[in-house]
């Protein structure tokens, strides 16, 4: 199963622990799963301390979320670690949907080249949360207490103070601003009394994860009504280490005590796969929920991840979107730390990533809706689709064993600029949206892009000089590159764009003046 | 264009056999997949969403109003 004890993950006594009153702290998070970690990890990079409580002693169990997007990917390549993630996992972008046993739909997720990332790899959580873990001893600046359990919470006008278990005993904390990444059973979410509502699902799902040896694509395969599943849905998809996670659907009513029994388990896993070796890694059982809380910042207490919002996994868009929420929250926390914005700018984080999240529920309701479909009506409709898909190219758009993770554009963000692009024109990088990558050079336009505010001129014309918005916030480079011109919208003629750290477009203009510039700067940040 | 309420074919008795004749000989779940083909068919030819959305409202009124 999991590594054997592991220091980096060891409780060690703080010297808060010994104080008579609480100690403070500017920045303190709950929760050292993929969010906690990433927000940790970005804060640090902008040079902000902060301190991370987690109640393990241990990596997370399970390997739980495997897929990792491109947009994630990209997260990390800013903070450092996505060449290690990349090289640890195993990378993919085509999937197969199987129904009984014939092949009915194929998709890439990245036909075109000219991307840093690959579309998907797929890892264990807690190998990535491994790596997130020791990047965030390297900084020096992110002070991890493992077996540090959060107990109570209360807010204040200016920040928050907690209680803390620990195998020495309970103190207490006060911090300005406190980060609640804890997870799907949120203690700081349950000490608000803040209601988390919206659909369960009530269908299980056996996940189990086996290590074997087998010569099959790193692609995920996906069946409606396999014969070793009859009348439900099952998936295969490969992870590092030779682990392979099988997922079953099992109905309602299943009963999951005797579902979960290995003997019961492994008679599943050979009418998947035949009669092979293996062993196991995982065995879990889920009925799955989309829900979210109606607010993610109270004050000065923000929500983050799964406590902020939780979905099925069809998609792959519970930890990838939890991570763009910490990709969201650092740098409008560091804006407000270093008090160059207000306080207001933290009311867009909320804005911002809860209109990700109903996008992200909405997204897996329906694959969820589609896979486990309720009543007789909706299921005919189900089986009517994969009965054309085959030879129907409409009904391949309606067929969904989950949409997978994609970044969500922020289109009415109070940070964006009014459009200066004409209707239509390239709207994949409208204000709002995720900057898109491409080569520069031997480089890449993301990497170039660093860790602050850019402006980028995107010219065909060799000769253009920078330009400059005269703010030493901004840094401006000029992009001369074909297929980044092309991406860009400025194959014909030049265009400006203003990319957050975040690296969200804020605005763009096929003309801009310096004070176009900098009022675009002023609002992006809320001031 | 709002959804087409007045007759529109010349032979209405021959398209609504030719429907019903589609079921001859099918088990109810048969029928039900073979209803939900052909609304995805004629929903996707269709291509508005207005309109089927104004076509599933009538047709849901009027099986909620025989309740
Ligand atoms: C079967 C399954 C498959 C999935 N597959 C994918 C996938 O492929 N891709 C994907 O993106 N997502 C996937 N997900 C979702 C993903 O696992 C979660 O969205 C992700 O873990 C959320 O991260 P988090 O940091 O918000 O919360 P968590 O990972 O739950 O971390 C919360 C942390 O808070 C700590 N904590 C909790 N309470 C306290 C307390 N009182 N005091 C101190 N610490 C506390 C916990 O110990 C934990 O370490 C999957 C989920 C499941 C169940």
């Amino acid at each position: 199963m999991t590594a054997a004890v592991d220091t980096k993950f060891a409780y060690r006594r703080s010297p808060d622990q010994e104080r008579a009153h609480p100690a403070h702290h500017p920045v303190v998070i709950v929760g050292a799963g993929p969010v906690g970690l990433v927000l940790a990890l970005d804060l640090a990079g902008k040079g902000h301390r902060c301190v991370v409580l987690d109640r393990r002693q241990g990596p997370s169990e399970g390997s739980r979320a495997i897929c990792w997007s491109k947009r994630t990917l990209e997260i990390m390549g800013r903070l450092g670690l996505a060449d290690d993630l990349i090289r640890r996992g195993v990378t993919w972008k085509t999937g197969k949907v199987f129904s009984g046993t014939r092949e009915v739909y194929r998709f890439d997720l990245q036909p075109e080249a000219g991307h840093a990332r690959p579309a998907f790899i797929n890892l264990q959580q807690f190998h990535l949360e491994t790596h997130c873990v020791a990047a965030a001893l390297r900084s020096g600046l992110v002070d991890l207490r493992w077996g540090n359990e959060v107990t109570h919470v209360a807010p204040s006008a200016t920040g928050a103070s907690l209680r803390v278990a620990t195998p020495d005993g309970a103190y207490g904390l006060t911090a300005d601003w406190l980060v609640a990444a804890d997870g799907v059973q949120s203690i700081v979410r349950r000490e608000l009394g803040l209601d988390f509502e919206g659909q369960t699902f009530n269908d299980q799902f056996l996940i189990c994860d086996v290590k074997l040896l087998i010569d099959r694509p790193t692609e995920r395969w996906f069946w409606f009504d396999p014969p070793f599943n009859p009348g439900q849905s099952a998936l295969l998809h490969r992870q590092a280490d030779n682990v392979w996670r099988l997922d079953f659907q099992i109905g309602a009513d299943a009963d999951r005590n005797e579902e979960t029994r290995p003997e019961n388990v492994a008679k599943r896993v050979k009418a998947m796969l035949g009669d092979i070796d293996f062993t196991f890694e995982w065995i879990s059982c889920y009925r799955f929920h989309c829900r979210r809380l109606s607010r993610f910042r109270h004050g000065r207490i923000l929500f983050a991840g799964d406590a902020a919002h939780q979905v099925s996994p069809f998609g792959a868009r519970g930890g990838n979107s939890g991570i763009q929420d910490a990709d969201n929250l650092a740098w409008k926390l560091d804006h407000v730390l270093r008090g160059l914005a207000s306080e207001a700018l933290l009311d867009t984080y909320d804005a911002e990533r809860r209109q990700a999240a109903d996008e992200n529920i909405l997204a897996s309701s329906r694959a969820t809706d589609f896979i486990s479909p309720k009543g007789a009506g909706a299921r005919a409709f189900r089986d009517a689709v994969l009965g054309l898909v085959e030879t129907e190219p409409f009904a391949r758009a309606f067929l969904n064993s989950g949409r997978l993770s994609v970044p969500t554009a922020y289109d009415a963000s109070a940070l964006s600029t009014i459009d200066g692009f004409a209707p239509h024109d390239a709207l994949a990088l409208r204000p709002g949206a995720a900057a898109v990558d491409a080569p520069l050079g031997n480089g890449w336009l993301l990497s170039a892009l660093g860790q602050g505010f850019g402006e980028i001129c995107f010219t065909r014309e060799p000769a253009t000089p920078r330009h400059d918005a005269g703010l030493p916030e901004i840094r401006s480079l000029v992009v001369t590159d074909d297929l980044a011109c092309a991406r860009y919208g400025a194959a014909d003629a030049p265009a400006v764009y203003l990319i957050r750290p975040d690296q969200h477009v804020a605005a763009r203009w096929r003309r801009a003046a310096p004070e176009d510039v900098r009022a675009a700067y002023r609002r992006a940040i809320a001031a | 264009m709002p959804l087409r309420r007045d007759p529109s074919f010349s032979d209405p008795d021959r398209i609504y056999n030719t429907i019903i004749d589609a079921h001859r000989g099918l088990s109810d779940a048969e029928s039900l997949s073979l209803n939900a083909g052909l609304v995805l068919l004629l929903a996707n030819h269709i291509g508005d969403e207005g309109i089927v959305r104004e076509a599933i409202a009538i047709a849901r009124a009027s099986v909620m109003s025989m309740g």
